[in-house]
């Protein structure tokens, strides 16, 4: 499998307005490899550069230092910077500041009529894209008309249309409440598992980043963790000291094996913690 | 309370006006105004008045609704309806009282006036009734491409009414949320002296604009991720197909012209 994203000791700073300042480095040297149809989530507490680091992903922000390659295209290259965004979409985190359009169907067309796609192509696209994230019964209604979550889902159909290769979404649940947030994250997971588009997802709930294939967790500029759910969230300490969480399950295992009961730090799904506890039940009443 | 405001008051419908190309209903309101201002005889605006029912009838919405439009201006129709009436000082003189004159030629102007500016509300109205906002925006825009080889920023300027069109229900919401928000905070909005409640509308305003700026950067980054670039070489998912429909309903637009040029003319106005 060849590698959709590749990023090079990226460096990241914003330009500082005083000139005696040192300008503050959001990345500092950031090196990742993405294979084409992974479901990545990238973890982190505000302001560790996790934002940022999706900008560099389809070239809003240029580093300042090192390369970031996606799909073989140079973020850097002006020429291709309508490819490199056809490939890499992006979803932002309030569905109301994405959506262009008065009608659905026209917000999904939105990149589609930028990219002057012939009429017929453009129906079959826009129908297509509006039945994978089911909204297609709601093509005609008006954004303002739907919940956060169906906006989100309008969102996300407006970036499959463009047939991208990856899609970046940008703390997409961040606004919405419980149901919504399902919604999305069944419709992101869908796209990865039907379709075979990479995802990289950035979020702060640790749930959601349980469900993906490969966590990434940066701090302060730097990735400190890159590894499959499981391994990252046993790290119970070090995820705790950069002020994130683990998801609830984890935790109650981890402080279990504290009190010294003999539980596995790999749990990350209420089943298996589950499971686990039973089995140590099991134990305790044969004894 | 704010959520029920509605702007350009659009009626879904089916009728045979709401199914016209938006283009040809505003070339067709056009000439309508053209046609109510051509000539002075009576039976010119006869000729207008059958056009503006025929059409009201065609587009099935109710009439009520078109008295509502004509109802805010009223109080300025009858001050120009008055002023024409006692300061026109030509033609048979009726009755006089200082400088104050009702003349013949007063009594006419006064009434053709208040019957154009009437005929005039309802058929526009019936464009904004019969339309949707973006749609009308759209139409413009194509109508006016031609002005793109002089440089004007047709697309642009559509572009900008579309994306206020989209965000206006958005920021009726939140000046709903913040207006709740400051009165919570003890701010009287519907109370208390003017001075204190303009005052008071600040506290709205300011956050309302800063909201508005965000969203604005929020939505230019989304839409150059969606690879926007300007008007050239965009395609449309809207297509605008004119029809033998279209072509009928402009011909009897012009015929009814063709009708109020040759009254204004032949027939003699019987005032």
């Amino acid at each position: 499998m060849s590698n959709i994203i590749e990023i090079r000791s990226l460096r990241f700073a914003y330009a500082s307005e005083d000139e005696n300042t040192e300008p503050a480095e959001v990345l500092k040297g950031i090196d990742l490899q993405i294979e084409e149809g992974e479901f990545v989530a990238v973890l982190g507490h505000n302001g560790s550069g996790k934002s940022t680091l999706a900008k560099h992903l389809n070239g809003i922000l240029l580093p300042t230092g090192g390369k970031v390659y996606v799909d073989g295209i140079d973020t850097a290259d002006e020429k291709r910077l309508f490819e490199l965004r056809q490939r890499a979409g992006m979803v932002f985190q309030n569905p109301d500041n994405q959506i262009v359009s008065s009608i659905v169907e026209e917000d999904v067309a939105f990149a589609l009529e930028n990219l002057g796609v012939p009429y017929e192509e453009m129906r079959a696209r826009v129908d297509d894209a509006l039945k994978a994230v089911n909204m297609y019964d709601y093509r005609m209604h008006s954004p303002s008309q739907l919940s956060g979550g169906q906006k989100q889902r309008v969102a996300i159909a407006g970036i499959i249309a463009m047939r991208p290769k990856c899609i970046i979404l940008d703390e997409p649940t961040a606004m919405l409440d419980p149901q919504g947030r399902k919604e999305v994250m069944a419709t992101i997971s869908r796209m990865n598992r039907e379709y075979g588009i990479t995802i990289i997802l950035i979020t702060h709930y640790m749930d959601e980043a349980a469900q993906c294939g490969r966590v990434v967790v940066m701090d302060k500029g730097r990735i400190v963790l890159d590894d499959v759910p499981k391994k990252v969230f046993s790290q119970v300490e070090l995820l705790k000291k950069i002020g994130l969480d683990v998801p609830q399950v984890t935790e109650l295992a981890w402080e279990l094996r504290k009190a010294g009961y003999d539980i596995s730090p790999e749990i990350i799904t209420e089943e298996e913690c589950t499971a686990a506890i039973m089995e140590l039940f099991g134990t305790a009443m044969k004894e | 309370m704010l959520k029920d405001i509605t702007i350009g008051q659009y009626f879904p419908g089916e009728s045979v006006i709401h199914r016209l190309d938006p283009r040809f209903k505003i070339i067709i309101t056009l000439l309508f105004i053209m046609m109510l201002f051509t000539g002075d005889s009576v039976w010119c605006l006869i000729i207008g008045a059958v056009f503006t029912v025929m059409s009201i009838l065609l587009s099935k919405i109710p009439v009520k609704m078109f008295a509502k439009s004509i109802k805010p201006l009223l109080p300025f129709l009858l001050i120009t309806a008055l002023l024409n009436l006692f300061f026109v000082s030509t033609g048979e003189v009726y009755w006089q009282w200082k400088f104050l004159k009702l003349t013949s030629d007063g009594v006419n102007i006064s009434v053709f006036m208040i019957i154009r500016i009437v005929l005039l509300l309802a058929g526009s109205s019936l464009l904004t009734y019969t339309t949707s906002p973006i749609t009308l925006t759209d139409a413009i825009e194509r109508l006016l491409s031609p002005l793109k080889k002089l440089k004007f920023p047709v697309h642009e300027l559509s572009m900008m009414m579309s994306i206020a069109l989209r965000f206006i229900p958005t920021l009726v919401e939140e000046t709903d949320k913040i207006m709740s928000a400051q009165k919570a905070r003890g701010a009287e909005l519907d109370s208390g002296k003017m001075t204190t409640r303009v005052r008071n509308l600040v506290s709205i305003l300011i956050p309302l604009f800063i909201s508005a700026f965000r969203r604005a950067d929020e939505l230019a980054t989304a839409m150059e991720c969606r690879c926007y670039n300007g008007g050239s070489g965009r395609t449309r998912l809207r297509q605008m197909n004119c029809s033998a429909r279209d072509y009928i309903a402009l011909g009897i637009t012009v015929l009814f012209f063709a009708a109020v040029i040759a009254a204004d003319k032949l027939i003699p106005n019987i005032f």
